[in-house]
């Protein structure tokens, strides 16, 4: 036995609610970040990613005091995104109880922020987050260029060649996400995730369009992820982490069972 | 009043920690004090010391070695409960390969290896590095510190380098291990001293039950 592969759960959440609604029945404020966390947690959830989608900067104040109550109930680890953009918004998270940023825009337009993050705080609390779009055509050798502003802003750069670079500027982890597949529920785009697995060192997440558990087990089987992320198939109850973890496990997958 | 000093000498994030003993203190029903400092009085004074640590090895021991915090922790093992997280494990060891080669503290006799770049587990399959997530520790020596822990709980482990567990390390303090790819020191213990390479405070329960032992230990074996 060794290394669980991990299951992720994904909070959006905007001016210190959860959004892209949590439907949880029987909890008493399924806006509250922190009880959703703590259910999370409790269901056996290996980490939280905490994806912040507030615009203004009063909200991101909100945000500071969001991350404090989840890490002061929360004993795993969390991982906040969003609007990172500079050193000073990394230690604010990690004052606040972070235990890893995402960055993602801020990494495409500034890469060296990327290695000054890793200096200063260690790779150990830097995820980059990609967001990969296949361009290739049907008939091609199949080729993933990074998006930027929700999959709208083309970069040019090359999904593969990207990640290997924010690995050598000190990315600890990826966060891959395929805006194909982002919100469709048909399942990862699994070439994407295994090339990159396969082009780095560091572990890799895999996110967008977990609609089923088949998904989350084939995201580890044939994607080679190192961690899967989802959020609605949580989120509206339709399979809770006890039953991915199950389920993972009937196919062979090594799960932390709790 | 149960006094915690967590030793701050500038290397990343003790607020999870910290946190962390709040909560396990609280569910103790203790008056628990954590103080997060760098200042060798404060943590003379302390009951029990949290020695952290995370990042590069040459960073931290440049900071141990400015502040002084060796010294600090040797005195603290000789009078009270330490307990040695992650890198703080690491920086008790002789030395680490890591950053081409760093002296560290030398209070437990040892090597820190790097994982390599070909890590593979016995199947064959290949090993990220850094090993991150959560491993199962297999308690090899009985320690005060693992009752109401399982054998084989797992914890979340995140690292590069790592202290090798061989035929002799069990005499060395050798408590816990873990495998990726290698046979791995998860924990080593002496007296007043519990090191793990794992993070307690990311470890959910089987993590807070260590921290709530640690709260109640003696600092005997």
């Amino acid at each position: 036995m060794g290394l669980a592969k991990r299951i992720i759960p994904c909070l959006d959440c905007e001016n210190g609610r959860v959004v892209k609604g949590v439907q949880f029945v029987d909890i008493r404020d399924a806006g509250d970040p922190v009880e959703v966390a703590k259910r999370y947690c409790d269901a056996g959830a290996d980490e939280i990613t905490f994806l912040d989608i507030t615009a203004s900067h009063e909200g991101r104040e909100t945000t500071v005091h969001t991350v404090e109550a989840i890490a002061s109930q929360v004993f795993i680890p969390l991982t906040v995104g969003g609007g990172i953009r500079t050193l000073e918004d990394i230690r604010a998270m990690l004052n606040a109880g972070a235990d890893k940023v995402g960055i993602n825009t801020a990494a495409v337009s500034n890469p060296d922020f990327v290695r000054a993050a890793a200096e200063r705080f260690g790779s150990q609390c830097i995820v980059v987050a990609i967001d990969a779009k296949r361009v290739s055509g049907p008939d091609e050798e199949p080729r993933w260029e990074i998006f930027t502003h929700g999959g709208r802003n083309p970069t040019g750069l090359d999904a593969i060649d990207w990640a290997r670079k924010m690995v050598e500027f000190g990315a600890g982890e990826i966060l891959l996400t395929s805006m194909d597949k982002d919100g469709t529920k048909s399942g990862f785009d699994l070439a994407l995730n295994r090339a990159v697995s396969r082009a780095v060192q560091v572990p890799i997440i895999a996110s967008g369009g977990v609609g089923s558990l088949e998904h989350l087990a084939d995201g580890i089987l044939e994607g080679e992820a190192d961690a899967v992320l989802a959020a609605s198939i949580f989120h509206f109850q339709e399979y809770t982490i006890g039953e991915a973890k199950d389920f993972m496990a009937q196919r062979g997958i090594e799960v932390r069972k709790i | 009043m149960n006094k915690i000093a967590v030793i701050d000498y500038g290397m990343g994030n003790l607020h999870s920690v910290a946190k962390a003993l709040e909560h396990v203190g609280a569910q103790l029903g203790q008056q628990t004090e954590i103080v997060v400092t760098p200042d060798p009085q404060l943590i003379a004074a302390a009951d029990r010391v949290i020695f952290p640590g995370v990042g590069a090895i040459r960073d931290c021991m440049a900071e141990i070695n400015r502040l002084d915090v060796g010294r600090i922790v040797r005195q603290a093992i000789e009078t009270k409960p330490v307990f040695a997280i992650c890198v703080g494990m690491q920086a008790l060891m002789s030395r680490s390969e890591e950053n081409g080669g760093v002296d560290c503290l030398g209070i437990i006799d040892g090597q820190v290896r790097y994982f390599g770049d070909a890590l593979k587990d016995d199947t064959g399959q290949r090993l990220k590095v850094p090993h991150m997530g959560w491993n199962e520790v297999e308690q090899c020596t009985a320690h005060p510190l693992w009752k109401g822990v399982p054998d084989r709980s797992r914890f979340y482990f995140v690292h590069s380098y790592y202290v090798p567990h061989d035929e002799d390390s069990i005499e060395r303090g050798v408590t816990g291990i873990a495998h990726y790819g290698k046979e791995i020191a998860a924990v080593i213990s002496r007296p007043n001293l519990f090191a793990t390479q794992f993070h307690p405070e990311k470890s959910q329960e089987a993590g807070l039950t260590l921290l709530r032992n640690f709260l109640q230990w003696d600092g005997k074996g």
